[in-house]
């Protein structure tokens, strides 16, 4: 069953179209990841699933509709972003972070267990509670942004560029950790990426955008094993 | 020494007023990174509301939280109705409404109450405690009130989930949404806040300068002086500011006086009190944009 469907997807930044028709649907439970070159679409794609950008088209979650919605409302549903650039709240401590995160939750209990899970995935999170989040490292930081959205007790996150800026082995920690999430938490993942042969390791499916469009899509195996694809849209 | 203790208690009792405006002025920018000029005939506004309350001999007490409930309705009404339209207007198209809402309040205040002076009674008992030589009970009573004030904001945006939510979105509005929080409707919390900070401000602020339209005027001045100071970003930092604006200006009309006595030269008195609060905006803004408690942002890139 498909938990996010997005269907002939349309995307303006005030006259400028940024996304022609993308289609694509999401398994419950599974990793799919959007590749692609900059400008390609893939952060305008995770935007308008949250509302964040003028769209025409169908996003539905689970079934419902969401396009249309303000950020806020889709967000509850169950949705946590992990925005480019992080989005860290900078002058708030990490523990006013974590709990801001937690703001629209009813159940303080699954909350307190979802605070806890996450100290498990990065302790270093809970030695670095009393901190204000701006003075942490970039990697802390992505940390930071992944544990905001589990916050929120999310059935999908979007994640984009999770690897931004980061050193190779901060990647792949937070990448283990991610499948852990994964698997764990039962979290299903859309993840945006410039790094496709990392992002073809953690994904089960792929779609590959190229100024805006779908250009070519399926099974993360098959996509990788391609060499074809892989030097005509990969890069690598 | 005695009339320089004096000095400074008075100017610490006028120190709470601009504190107190300060405070509501600072509301309002942490939530919308706006300087609200209409915040002092708001202040006004709210204090005729409380008189009228009082001429119908309810309480004080009671006058007063009621005033400070419908002002926070004011206030949020004002932000959904009139500013919100504007989220992503010019900074000087919101300058122009702010003068706009000024001007309405102010002649909406002559219109309703008239422009003569009106007494306004203090709600403090008149008693003689130790110290009253330099305090009246009225300026005590401010003082105490404004403390409590920041007190109950500090706690508010420390402790409670809707204050943190508040500085959330005021900090990272993008941010804030992706947590769920409705970033619109804390901008207008925000203002009905600072609406409610102001009636008790201008309902304390009445009995000392009578009540009348025109009366917030040179003090909302003090009131900027006192949140730029301080910071305009910190609320402890615009209190502290508040009182310290309050004592310098006393001081320095203080010390012009000394000065002219021995000398016979007349440099400032009691006429430059508001070139002094002004001195000291400009003097701010050039040395210390931040203020002395603003926030600096540490950023690690």
């Amino acid at each position: 069953m498909a938990l996010l469907e997005v269907e002939d997807l349309n995307a303006y930044y005030g006259q400028t179209q940024a996304l022609r028709g993308v289609s694509f649907a999401l398994e419950l439970g599974g990793i799919t990841t959007l590749l692609g070159a900059n400008g390609a679409g893939k952060t305008t794609t995770l935007r308008s699933i949250c509302g964040m950008v003028a769209t025409e088209g169908a996003i539905r979650f689970d079934g419902e509709p969401i396009s249309g919605r303000a950020t806020e409302e889709i967000v509850r549903l169950g949705v946590g972003h992990v925005p480019e650039g992080r989005g860290t709240f900078t002058n708030l401590t990490v523990d006013e972070n974590l709990r801001v995160a937690a703001y629209t939750r009813r159940d303080k209990a699954a909350a307190q267990r979802d605070l806890e899970m996450v100290f498990e995935y990065f302790p270093i999170l809970r030695a670095r509670l009393g901190q204000q989040a701006g003075t942490l490292s970039g990697g802390e930081q992505q940390m930071l942004a992944i544990s905001r959205a589990l916050m929120l007790g999310p059935r999908l996150m979007l994640l984009d560029e999770p690897s931004f800026g980061l050193a190779p082995l901060i990647v792949q920690e937070i990448f283990r950790i991610m499948r852990r999430i994964n698997a764990e938490a039962k979290v299903s993942m859309l993840l945006v990426e410039q790094n496709a042969a990392l992002a073809l390791e953690l994904a089960d499916h792929a779609y590959v955008l190229e100024t805006g469009r779908v250009v070519m899509s399926g099974k993360a195996s098959v996509v990788k094993s391609d060499e074809a694809i892989r030097k005509s849209y990969l890069g690598y | 020494m005695e009339q320089l203790l004096q000095q400074i208690a008075a100017g610490l009792a006028n120190g709470a007023i601009y504190a107190c405006l300060a405070l509501a002025l600072v509301m309002i920018f942490v939530s919308t990174d706006h300087i609200n000029f209409a915040q002092g005939e708001l202040a006004m506004f709210s204090a005729f509301m409380c008189w009228q309350l009082l001429e119908w001999n309810m309480s004080f007490w009671i006058a007063l939280p009621a005033v400070a409930l419908v002002s926070f309705v004011l206030g949020v009404a004002i932000e959904r109705v009139v500013l919100r339209p504007l989220h992503h207007a010019p900074v000087l198209s919101i300058v122009v409404v702010f003068i706009g809402l000024l001007t309405i309040f102010h002649s909406l205040a002559g219109a309703i109450w008239g422009h003569t002076l009106k007494a306004f009674p203090s709600p403090f008992p008149r008693i003689t405690f130790p110290g009253s030589g330099y305090f009246g009970p009225h300026q005590v009573g401010m003082i105490v009130v404004t403390i409590g004030l920041l007190v109950a904001l500090f706690a508010f945006f420390r402790f409670t989930p809707l204050g943190l939510a508040m500085r959330a979105a005021a900090q990272n509005p993008a941010s804030a949404r992706l947590a769920g929080i409705r970033v619109d409707w804390m901008l207008a919390l925000g203002w009905g806040l600072a609406a409610a900070i102001g009636a008790v401000a201008g309902s304390l602020i009445a009995p000392a300068v009578y009540l009348d339209p025109n009366m917030m005027a040179g003090i909302l001045l003090y009131g900027f002086a006192g949140a730029l100071v301080g910071g305009i970003s910190s609320p402890g930092g615009a209190v502290v500011g508040g009182f310290l604006v309050g004592v310098l200006e006393n001081l320095v009309a203080y010390f012009g006086n000394v000065l002219e006595r021995s000398t016979g030269v007349y440099v400032v008195g009691n006429g430059e009190k508001l070139s002094v609060a002004l001195i000291i905006v400009i003097a701010v803004l050039t040395l210390k944009p931040s203020g002395l408690f603003g926030q600096v942002t540490v950023k690690r890139v």
